[in-house]
Order: structure tokens, then C-alpha cells, then sequence
């Protein structure tokens, strides 16, 4: 259990959204608008899509392939083909970097 | 697209004096167990290179320009049908209910189309009654047909998994001929929803729709039915009560557009993967690009970019000409008409009569990648029997 730095604040659009990988594992993260920075799972729950190639709109992140539609924030699942949730992880900024906590 | 159809025409088909066994088709046959074993299932799909700042202006949803079709296309449903009430019995009337036929029959596809993958719109509710009102004028289950074309774009014309095949090995002519009207394939989707209605789920539908959207694949298929139903009884009212011809206005409105007025979707849909290769993992083969007429790109919502769309599927019918733009030196030369797009269509279908396997592979310009080959080379045949 650890915090990872992940990259630069400035990195990152706002209403935007990264891949970052570790070891085999793969997350999305985002810059939200509201100014805050939150994580989830790299891959759509459908279909194993990388969402970093998705759409972010407000506090939305839609999968580029079928449409899927999750809440960035909590990792809930709003609209079909997508039923799971996402995992989530918390985040935190500290001089400029992003950092999530991965257990 | 007509794979019930398909199926049926199929069996009959003649294949040069020899005997021929139609490939499987089904997804839950020996097809769909190839695919998976063969790695196609789980392959990653060749897409061209577009910078992410491009691609998220390209991706961006606004509720403009589909608020203003959709005003449009509404407006164009109300003079129509009351221009060929007002005008009953006269060659107006006529011209009018041919061009309500196209404008309700034709147009609900692609507004079903764009409005299922949520591009439409940016605002979700609208995205959703367009989709509905959509479904039913073309008589889809919008349960079943919302899942159907998620698995279409996940595993396009991938033997065994895509559901929405259009141009089934062998090819017949004859039911493509017939689905330019709509009669079989209307009785065929109102047999579908008729079963829904009735609780019952083809093995196929099964497949590709969770158990858990079973309750609406029912509900959704009552609707339509029960709205039939009215229609029916409406113009048997007006039967009874003396009204003549006029009593088949009803029907005119609706249900029969699907019938007389589907050519266009038709003419438009056959062209998308028609003479291409299936069993693929890149949609410059499987798919076909074709420039058109502003007044069937508006009916047809830009999806004659169709390579385009494949590849990025997310990216609204309103900047289909602006992502097109972006990828064209990447992607094989469109065809210039609908005109020549048959023409090609057409060589490479009686082509694949003869020569079971074959598929039409355009010439990439220079400045495009190469096709992603590799894997579907390695996959053993899975091409018609033909017992020589």
C-alpha cells in the first residue's frame, strides 16, 4: 500500500483524462472541473476499453468504443453497456504533483 | 439488417450447379466458438492516429444541430402526411406519401443509429426519445437492437459474433432486390417482436442481450405491439364506417413507411460493408467510405464515412466531414458515388459467388499504414463448403 506519483498537475487538462500505468495494472485519471483529480480503473467494465481515450464531459468519463458512461467520482456505472462499476482510488496533490494511493 | 431474411433466401441458393453449405452464421454455432479460439474476439482493432487535443474537439457533443434536424424532420412528417390526407386521391397525394414513406421509413435509421451510440445529442434524454421514437418507425426491438449494435461494433463482421451482418455467404441477389421494399423484412421484425412480446428470446438474442434487460426486451415489444394493434383498429373503424381507401391513412402513417418507403436506408446500409472482407481486424477492409449528395447525407446522417465511424464511433454525425478530413491519407480511396459504390459492390458480390473467400481489399494510398493483416492471415479458413 502506497502513494505513487503519477505526474505534474499541469499535466493533465482540466475536463481531461490520462492513462497511467503500474506494473500490470492500468488507471485512468482525471483532472475534474471542479480543479480536483480523481482515479479510477484503466479499463472499461464492458468490454476492457482504455477509457483515457474516452470523453470526459463534467463528472462523466464515456468508454470510446460502445458509449458506456461512468461517474468519474464514485466509479458508478450510469448507462448501458455498461453495468459494473468501476474501481476508484483516492488522490491527492502535493507541490504540484498528482499522487493516488493504491493498496 | 435482414439476417432472418438472409437465413431464409440462403438455403435456397444455388452455388453453379454445385452443392453449397451456407457458412454459420449464428452466434452460438461452430463460427462463434472459431472466433473466439482464433483470437479475433479479443484482438485489438487497428484505428488511425489522431492527436488527443484533435480528437476531444472531434468527440465534443452539442445539442444544436440534432435539435435543428430533428425540428426538421418532424415538420417534414406533419406537411407530408397532411398534404396526402388533404390531397387524397390525387397524383399530390401521391408524391406526398412517397416522400412521408422515405422521411418515416428511411430517416428513423439513422436517427436510431446516431441516437443509440448517444452522439446525437449531448443532452441524454433527448439522445433516448429520439431513440425510441426511431426504434419503432423502423420496427427494432430498442432494447435488443441497442445491445445488438454494441456487439456489431466490438466484433464488426466477425463470423459467429456480429449480429448485424448485412451480406451473408452465399450472397442472394434476390433478397438483397426485395429488401429494397420492405415487406419481408417487416413481417420478419413483426414476428420478433411479436415473440418478445409473447416472453420468448431467440438463441442469438440471448447471446448478446444480459438477462437482466429481459424484462424491458418484453415491455419495449409490447409497446410496439400494442401500438400496432391500435393503428389496426383504427383503420378497421374507418373501414366500418364507410370510409373506403381512406381507411389504410392509418397504415400509411404508421408501419407502412417501413414497407414502402425503406429504400433509402437500404440503398445507403448495403453499401457499408458490401463486397469487404469479414473475419478482420481493421476496419479499412470490412468497411467502405462513399462520398454522397447533401440530401442523402442529411437522411442518412453523415454515416456514409462509415470507415470513420467504425474506427472512431464516439465522434457525433456532425463532425464526421472534419474527422474524415484528419484520417483520409490513412484510409483507402472513398468511392466517389453511390453510383460507383454498386458498381464495386457488385463486381466483388458476383466475384464471391465464384470464389468463395474473396473479398474486395482496396489499394491504401502511400501515405497510409499498412493493413493490420497478421492475425487474420493466421486464422484457418473459415469460408464456405463447396463440395467441386
Amino acid at each position: 500500500m502506497a502513494w505513487h506519483d503519477v505526474c505534474s498537475t499541469k499535466k493533465i487538462d482540466e475536463e481531461d483524462v490520462i492513462r497511467w500505468d503500474i506494473g500490470e495494472r492500468t488507471f485512468a485519471v482525471y483532472h475534474g472541473i471542479d480543479g480536483n483529480f480523481y482515479c479510477t480503473d484503466g479499463l472499461c467494465t464492458h468490454e476492457q476499453v482504455h477509457l483515457c481515450d474516452g470523453l470526459v464531459m463534467d463528472f462523466e468519463i464515456e468508454c470510446p468504443k460502445h458509449n458506456g458512461l461512468f461517474d468519474y467520482r464514485t466509479g458508478r456505472a450510469l448507462r448501458a453497456p455498461v453495468c459494473e462499476h468501476l474501481g476508484i482510488y483516492q488522490t491527492k496533490v502535493e507541490e504540484g504533483r498528482v499522487l493516488i494511493f493504491i493498496e | 439488417m435482414g439476417k432472418n431474411l438472409d437465413d431464409k433466401m440462403n438455403d435456397n441458393v444455388k452455388f453453379d450447379g454445385n452443392n453449397l453449405t451456407p457458412k454459420d452464421y449464428s452466434l452460438t454455432g461452430t463460427s462463434a466458438a472459431c472466433a473466439v479460439t482464433t483470437g479475433l474476439t479479443a484482438a485489438e482493432w487497428y484505428h488511425s492516429d489522431v492527436p488527443r487535443k484533435t480528437m476531444k474537439a472531434l468527440m465534443k457533443r452539442r445539442d444544436g444541430p440534432a435539435i435543428r434536424d430533428t425540428i426538421i424532420w418532424i415538420t417534414l412528417h406533419l406537411i407530408f402526411a397532411l398534404g396526402g390526407i388533404y390531397f387524397w386521391g390525387t397524383w399530390i397525394a401521391l408524391m406526398c406519401w412517397l416522400a412521408y414513406g422515405v422521411i418515416a421509413g428511411s430517416v428513423c435509421d439513422s436517427r436510431w443509429h446516431e441516437c443509440g451510440h448517444g452522439t446525437a445529442f449531448r443532452t441524454r434524454w433527448m439522445n433516448d426519445v429520439v431513440y425510441h421514437f426511431a426504434s419503432f418507425q423502423i420496427m427494432r426491438n430498442p432494447v435488443n437492437w441497442r445491445w445488438s449494435h454494441v456487439r456489431h461494433h466490438t466484433h464488426t463482421i466477425i463470423v459467429g459474433r456480429d449480429p448485424e451482418i448485412g451480406w451473408m455467404h452465399p450472397v442472394s441477389l434476390m433478397a438483397k432486390a426485395l429488401s429494397f421494399v420492405g415487406i419481408i423484412d417487416s413481417y420478419q421484425s413483426l414476428k420478433i417482436l411479436a415473440k418478445n412480446a409473447s416472453g420468448f428470446l431467440s438463441s442469438d438474442e440471448i447471446d448478446y442481450i444480459p438477462k437482466s434487460q429481459y424484462p424491458k426486451v418484453i415491455f419495449w415489444a409490447r409497446v410496439h405491439m400494442a401500438i400496432y394493434a391500435i393503428t389496426a383498429a383504427v383503420a378497421f373503424g374507418m373501414l366500418i364506417a364507410g370510409m373506403g381507401w381512406q381507411s389504410v391513412i392509418p397504415f400509411l402513417l404508421i408501419g407502412g413507411p417501413r414497407v414502402y418507403g425503406c429504400w433509402h436506408f437500404v440503398m445507403t446500409g448495403l453499401l457499408q460493408h458490401g463486397g469487404l472482407a469479414e473475419d478482420v481486424i481493421d476496419h479499412r477492409l470490412n468497411s467502405r467510405t462513399v462520398y454522397m449528395n447533401a440530401i442523402s447525407r442529411w437522411l442518412y446522417w453523415n454515416m456514409n464515412y462509415h470507415v470513420e465511424h467504425h474506427m472512431f464511433p464516439m465522434v457525433p454525425y456532425h463532425s464526421m466531414l472534419r474527422l474524415h478530413e484528419v484520417i483520409k491519407d490513412d484510409l483507402p480511396r472513398p468511392n466517389r458515388s453511390i453510383w460507383e459504390a454498386y458498381l464495386e459492390v457488385y463486381k466483388a458480390v458476383m466475384r464471391q459467388k465464384n470464389e468463395p473467400g474473396y473479398f474486395l481489399e482496396k489499394e491504401l494510398p502511400q501515405s497510409a499504414q499498412p493493413y493490420k493483416e497478421n492475425l487474420h492471415q493466421a486464422i484457418p479458413s473459415n469460408d464456405v463448403n463447396v463440395n467441386m
